[in-house]
């Protein structure tokens, strides 16, 4: 279609112009002068900084302390995009099923939404705190030792139910929105047929989900690796040990805590390469698959 | 047989139905009423648990104290100060960038200019580029332009994402072209097509839009952490991961809680009460 415009030359660039001046002082500036720092090493009293080219990206991928972050990440994310689309689906299969109340529930489900990631996990840690979390206290009364100030396992436990928590409400919304977009017609076919209500979910109503499931999947992935620094910085700063820190703590970390400039930097790059690469996935096939059948 | 019984949802299946999602809500609901229980019970009461599942007696003295800077380790700064920091940041990140990015959008979609594509593009790939891509040189871009501590900083680099332009873009393309044509006729010009026709037919979006970024800007946490060294400047995110220490006994729980509370409330309640917009805005947009 060819779209009617007006004519004005300058008036265009005028209107662009807020939003190019600001992408390119805090987005590209920002973003190349990461690409150049991730090349270059200072010596240890910052006087002189040298080219190195990609000796920092070797450093950084030999570094047992970053293969270890790469496998926490990876651990972290897939636990909290399970664990909060599996609750979220489950309700919203729910929610269709009721007549009465569901917007009484959507209202509730969607609380979390509004509060931060640092909040949710003050919250479930205050929760679960060893000393006077009341929801810890049942646990010690059960003979467990629950301390995830102390306890690596515990402590990621911990951050994943406060990120999925969180996420819940997110993925309760697409899941509704993706389940009133199945025709009824299949399903009272496939009732009559006699098919069950647990087969007509997983022959009918899981797989037209995918779209939703696919492009949920790639959100929350997004979400677990950067959205939820809040959770990891206000709970556990990484810890105990190194069992909590995920790739986006660790560039913050060595960047303004250990001020390893060059590192952090080629961290940055690699996590930049990991975003480009999500988000080109998600143009490229789940776009694509939205428009299912 | 009814029209329910025969895709078989019966009344067993939906009384299941009805108690999955109370055990639902419960999860759900239930740290945020545990935050307001916290927040009506003294100090000593909390470190004692179970807490009890009630209110507590100390709701107005615990509200008061927090309002007037009870919190020693925030420098004495009250909540009130903490949630005027956050509403100017919410505020000013939602309609500055409602601005900037109907204004890139309009002029991509009614103009012809050389590189608009080019321009397009440009904004497109900021999606990729989050702020903890590039913490360290946008941080010392802040200092350079000395916008530490200041609400400009906290709000500026924010406002530009490629999102809002890219809702506007589309929804601009349906406009028929039959709207601007007349428009032209009648001898409208830029501005008045804008204010009379476009603005009208966008305030559903940017009902949706407001609500959604409204909870961005209150929930920031990394950049504000960075951009704020003054305990006057910090969001109310940032002054209660400051307030809080779990390893150390003498945190004032009670007024913690209450902090929280006034933390969380604010972009609860827009999202419950502009909840219509703000379901349709997410589903619509984000896809």
């Amino acid at each position: 279609m060819n779209r009617a415009t007006f004519p004005h030359r300058l008036l265009p660039w005028l209107l662009v112009a807020p939003q190019l001046a600001i992408s390119f002082v805090f987005f590209y500036w920002p973003a190349v002068q990461a690409l150049r720092q991730s090349t270059l090493r200072e010596d240890a009293f910052g006087l002189k900084t040298q080219f190195v080219g990609l000796a920092n990206f070797r450093r950084v991928l030999s570094d047992p302390a970053y293969v270890n972050s790469i496998q926490v990440t990876a651990v972290f994310s897939v636990l909290t995009a399970f664990f909060s689309m599996a609750i979220a689906l489950l309700l919203a299969v729910q929610a269709e099923k009721v007549v009465r109340g569901k917007g009484f529930y959507r209202t509730l489900m969607i609380w979390p939404y509004a509060v931060a990631p640092a909040i949710a996990g003050m919250l479930w840690l205050f929760m679960f705190n060893p000393s006077f979390g009341t929801l810890a206290w049942p646990l010690r009364q059960l003979g467990i030792t629950w301390d995830p100030l102390l306890n690596g396992s515990q402590a990621m436990t911990l951050v994943v139910a406060a990120a999925s928590w969180k996420q819940i409400s997110y993925n309760f919304l697409f899941f509704v929105a993706g389940l009133q977009a199945i025709p009824r017609s299949l399903l009272e076919a496939a009732a009559i047929d006699g098919a069950g209500s647990a087969r007509r979910f997983w022959t009918i109503v899981f797989p037209l989900l995918a779209p939703t499931t696919f492009f949920l999947l790639v959100v929350n992935t997004v979400y677990a690796l950067f959205d939820t620094f809040g959770i990891i910085h206000a709970v556990t700063g990484g810890g105990p040990g190194k069992s909590t820190e995920t790739l986006v703590y660790k560039v913050y970390n060595d960047g303004f805590v250990n001020l390893i400039l060059g590192e952090s930097a080629a961290q940055s790059v690699i996590l930049m390469v990991i975003v480009i690469s999500l988000t080109a996935f998600q143009f490229k096939y789940v776009e694509r698959r939205v428009h299912y059948g | 047989m009814a029209e329910g019984e025969m895709i078989g949802v019966k009344t067993r299946s939906r009384v299941i139905a009805h108690f999955l999602l109370v055990i639902g809500v419960i999860v759900v609901a239930f740290p945020i009423y545990y935050v307001f229980i916290a927040s009506t019970h003294s100090i000593q009461t909390i470190l004692r648990p179970p807490l009890p599942l009630l209110p507590g007696p100390e709701l107005v003295e615990n509200y008061g104290d927090a309002m007037t800077g009870g919190v020693g380790r925030i420098g004495g700064v009250g909540v009130g100060r903490l949630l005027w920091n956050t509403t100017v940041v919410a505020l000013g990140i939602a309609f500055g960038k409602i601005v900037i990015s109907m204004a890139s959008a309009y002029a991509i979609v009614f103009f012809r200019f050389p590189l608009r594509m080019v321009c397009f593009w440009l904004i497109f790939i900021t999606l990729m580029l989050p702020v903890e891509v590039r913490i360290l040189p946008t941080y010392k871009v802040m200092v350079d332009l000395k916008l530490i501590d200041t609400y400009a900083g906290l709000i500026l680099p924010l406002v530009a994402s490629a999102t809002g332009t890219l809702l506007f873009r589309q929804f601009f393309m349906t406009i028929p072209n039959e709207l601007l044509e007349a428009a032209r006729v009648d001898g409208a010009g830029p501005w008045r097509f804008f204010k009379d026709i476009l603005l009208p037919l966008s305030l559903t979006n940017i009902a949706a839009l407001f609500v959604i970024l409204f909870i961005y800007g209150w929930t920031q946490y990394l950049w504000p952490l960075l951009v704020t060294n003054s305990n006057s400047m910090n969001t109310i995110v940032i002054a209660l991961k400051k307030m809080i220490s779990f390893a150390d006994a003498d945190t004032p729980w009670n007024l913690v809680m209450v902090t929280s509370m006034l933390a969380i409330l604010p972009p609860i309640l827009v999202v419950v009460l502009m909840q219509r917009w703000f379901v349709k805005g997410l589903v619509e947009t984000e896809k």
